[in-house]
């Protein structure tokens, strides 16, 4: 991705000559135009398509789902009459509004240190040298690959709440091993199910972390860790001391990215529990507000608290990221 | 200043979208409109097994009599048409409409007739003296501002009780619960007498169903139906009663109840792990077809059926019905497929199959057999009266219809009957029309 070292000319100062070397008849007509035109011309058009369906479908519908949400139009037929956004504080009124921040407030506290912290877990664990660690790196990152909607359909058996006489899932295992008082309601739990609806996601994602954290084990020089032990660290002192500041830019990237996965989960709570208030989140109330309510306007609005809250996580993790750069003389 | 700087930008993205739009061939092209019989494109989500039959069945019916219309089956999956829905809206809203719709009859259909999207239908049933043929409550049910907007093919009854004849045998219950008092005596019996589930609930959507008919059961057909006229009073004492009711049936339904939908639920009396269940009556088709899509189970033996507790004489009815979109490519052929849809012929032809009842009065009763019978005559019992399904789209917009949804899933966690009551009294009052 980055430059290698010795290749950071400015790609406009290269000669001329390269391009010329076929003289086609763009060429000739680029020879026509001014010589600084011809220096950023065919770079634009080049990315032009994507800056239009960037520009379309990015940023002009957003612009868009804005104008919405800032409008009165609470059905399909009203014009889109500015209203001050009274929407942004009016959403505070709706009943079934507080409780869907509070679960995805909880949602994504448990998944994220979750899943930081089991794919740390691991990671460390692949690191000390495991037999057949090509099998468990595999095993660990194959969830992945299957979609929250399809692992949901089995998590919503696994986790289902029925008394002993009828357990099944999960609940039927621990009844089974003598492990009976572990059973539990799951994420039907009024106070914490939004908890257990994070596992299905942590066992998801961490195999993710993992591979993550692994990379950026890896990137760390035994002859640090080597020079730690010949000063006599103990190996939870190397990893303490040694290995795991260096591996904050890791920590902050896969923060950035399981953060904005959770704030927007959708099609894992709609496969395991549908559009019920007991697991209602933002993205499932956008979704009630649009296709149920008929009311384009709260959606828009919900949708907007959530490109906000994306936003307050994604765009301080940019600007470090370009200052970490411009330091590194990038 | 701001203000036209805003307007500019309001201009560049519509004209950008709507480059898009033309480029992609979805722009509104002028309607052919007139009265064009070559062609009907019929949407609806009859895609399951037994509707999707029913259609066919009146398909081949409507071609066999309009030989020149070639008719479109613009079906899309997805139960009770939560998908079909959000394509229609996005097709109403480019100027594309299909020639007809499926919609539930009644208020469901408020946001099509305010938008102007759909087109009243009296000359029609006038000419085809179809306000003969339907139940005159019915069409005051269905009928906004005085006007007709669309054409029932089947009643479905949503006030049905299922249970289990074995467990009220070990529970000493003589017989089905025929109040509300009753129905909770009976409760308690089988809780304490058999360790069952006395009711069996499943995800949010069937403690509507179970309001609406607690509500019914409590407060009788013409107290229920007033709850829906404007200016209705939710907050009187009889809804309190009938919530505290509701509250306390409420205590009695199976735990795991988030986790399944109403097939789970229902299957727990005919597997006999619960004594009743209040669902629609397309459980009937559930419990008797067979595998895959039923049970296979018997009458009698494994189940039995009632009007849910305190409404026997009322029929708590749902329908689907077909509409007139404006400005519906080919109008004719949709009038030819509502006067296919409104027939006795038509009605007769698909209902069997779909495991419901005609709307039509007279329609030939010989084709029902098994419960479909026993509906066909409630239906048509003289002094019969008909209550609206909230649930199932005849009395609340859709607005209404999720406000009260919310009110009832934040109930499920609060158990709060006075809570309840505040939150549907401010829903009708923000959506009573």
């Amino acid at each position: 991705m980055r430059s290698a070292p010795g290749s950071g000319e400015d790609p406009g100062e290269r000669p001329p000559a390269r391009e010329g070397r076929r003289g086609g008849l763009g060429d000739r007509a680029a020879r026509l135009l001014p010589g600084r035109t011809r220096r950023w011309l065919p770079g634009l058009l080049l990315l032009a398509p994507s800056i239009v369906a960037i520009g379309l479908f990015v940023y002009g519908l957003i612009f868009w789902n804005t104008r919405v949400a800032v409008s009165g139009k609470h059905d399909e037929v009203s014009p889109y009459k500015f209203d001050k956004g009274r929407n942004f504080v009016d959403l505070w009124d709706q009943p079934s509004w507080p409780g869907a921040v509070k679960h995805a407030l909880l949602f994504t506290a448990v998944f994220v240190i979750g899943a930081l912290v089991l794919g740390a877990f691991l990671a460390f664990l692949m690191d000390k040298g495991i037999k057949g660690e090509a099998g468990f790196r595999a095993i660990y990152l194959f969830p992945m690959a299957i979609s929250f909607i399809a692992s949901g359909v089995v998590w919503r058996w696994l986790m289902n709440p029925a008394p002993p006489e009828r357990a099944v899932g999960l609940n039927q295992l621990f009844d089974k091993t003598g492990l009976g008082a572990l059973a539990n309601d799951w994420w039907q739990n009024q106070d914490w199910g939004m908890a257990a609806m994070a596992l299905p996601a942590i066992w998801q994602m961490s195999g993710y972390v993992m591979a993550l954290y692994l990379a950026g084990f890896r990137a760390v020089p035994e002859d640090l860790r080597e020079a730690a032990r010949v000063d006599g660290a103990s190996e939870w002192k190397v990893y303490r001391y040694v290995v795991f500041p260096q591996l904050r830019p890791v920590t902050l990237s896969a923060l950035i990215i399981l953060g904005h996965i959770s704030l927007k989960v959708f099609d894992l709570i709609m496969a395991i529990a549908g559009k019920q208030i007991i697991t209602y989140v933002p993205a499932i109330a956008t979704y009630v507000e649009v296709f149920d309510r008929h009311d384009p306007a709260n959606g828009a609005t919900i949708a907007t608290y959530l490109l906000i809250a994306v936003g307050l996580l994604v765009i301080p993790y940019l600007v470090w990221s370009v200052r970490a750069d411009r330091r590194a003389g990038r | 200043m701001l203000v036209r700087a805003g307007n500019r930008m309001t201009v560049l993205a519509a004209v950008a979208l709507g480059a898009v739009l033309a480029a992609s061939g979805c722009g509104g092209g002028d309607s052919k409109g007139g009265n064009d019989k070559s062609e009907v494109e019929v949407f609806s989500w009859w895609t399951g097994p037994g509707e999707a039959d029913g259609l066919a069945a009146m398909k081949a019916d409507f071609e066999k009599k309009n030989p020149g219309t070639k008719f479109t089956n613009a079906a899309i999956a997805g139960g009770s048409g939560t998908q079909a829905q959000a394509v229609l809206a996005s097709r109403l809203q480019n100027r594309k409409p299909p020639d007809s719709f499926q919609g539930h009859a009644g208020a469901e259909l408020l946001d099509y007739i305010k938008a102007g999207q759909i087109e009243p239908l009296d000359s029609f049933y006038d000419e085809n003296s179809l306000k003969a043929a339907y139940p005159q409550q019915l069409l005051q049910q269905i009928t906004y501002q005085g006007k007709i907007y669309s054409v029932p093919v089947n009643i479905h009854r949503s006030n049905m009780l299922w249970y289990n004849p074995g467990i009220l045998k070990d529970a000493g219950i003589s017989g089905p619960p025929k109040t509300i008092a009753e129905f909770k005596t009976a409760l308690k019996a089988v809780k304490d007498k058999t360790g069952k589930v006395p009711l069996s609930l499943g995800a949010q959507w069937t403690a509507d169903h179970l309001l609406e008919n607690v509500l019914l059961g409590d407060l009788g057909a013409d107290a229920y139906n007033a709850l829906w006229k404007p200016g209705a009073d939710w907050g009187s004492t009889a809804v309190t009663t009938a919530l505290n009711d509701y509250a306390e049936i409420v205590k009695y339904t199976t735990a795991e109840a988030a986790s399944t939908d109403w097939q789970g639920a229902a299957k727990a009396v005919v597997d006999g792990k619960a004594a009743f269940n209040i669902m629609g009556d397309w459980a009937y088709g559930y419990f008797t077809g067979t595998a895959p899509n039923g049970l296979g189970k018997k009458l009698d033996t494994d189940f039995k059926y009632a009007p849910s507790p305190g409404t026997d004489g009322t029929y708590m009815w749902l329908s689907d019905s077909f509409t007139l979109p404006k400005g519906a490519p080919h109008r004719g052929g949709a009038l030819a497929w509502l006067k296919e849809v409104g027939s006795k012929e038509g009605q007769d032809l698909f209902n069997p199959k779909k495991g419901s009842i005609p709307a039509r009065k007279d329609a030939d009763k010989s084709l029902y057999k098994g419960y479909l019978e026993y509906a066909f005559n409630e239906w048509n019992k003289p002094g019969v009266k008909l209550a609206g399904s909230f649930w199932h789209g005849v009395n609340a917009s859709k607005k209404w219809h999720t406000d009260i949804d919310t009110a009832v899933g934040l109930f499920l966690q609060n158990k709060d009957a006075a809570k309840l009551q505040a939150s549907l009294v401010s829903a009708a009052k923000s959506n009573a029309q």
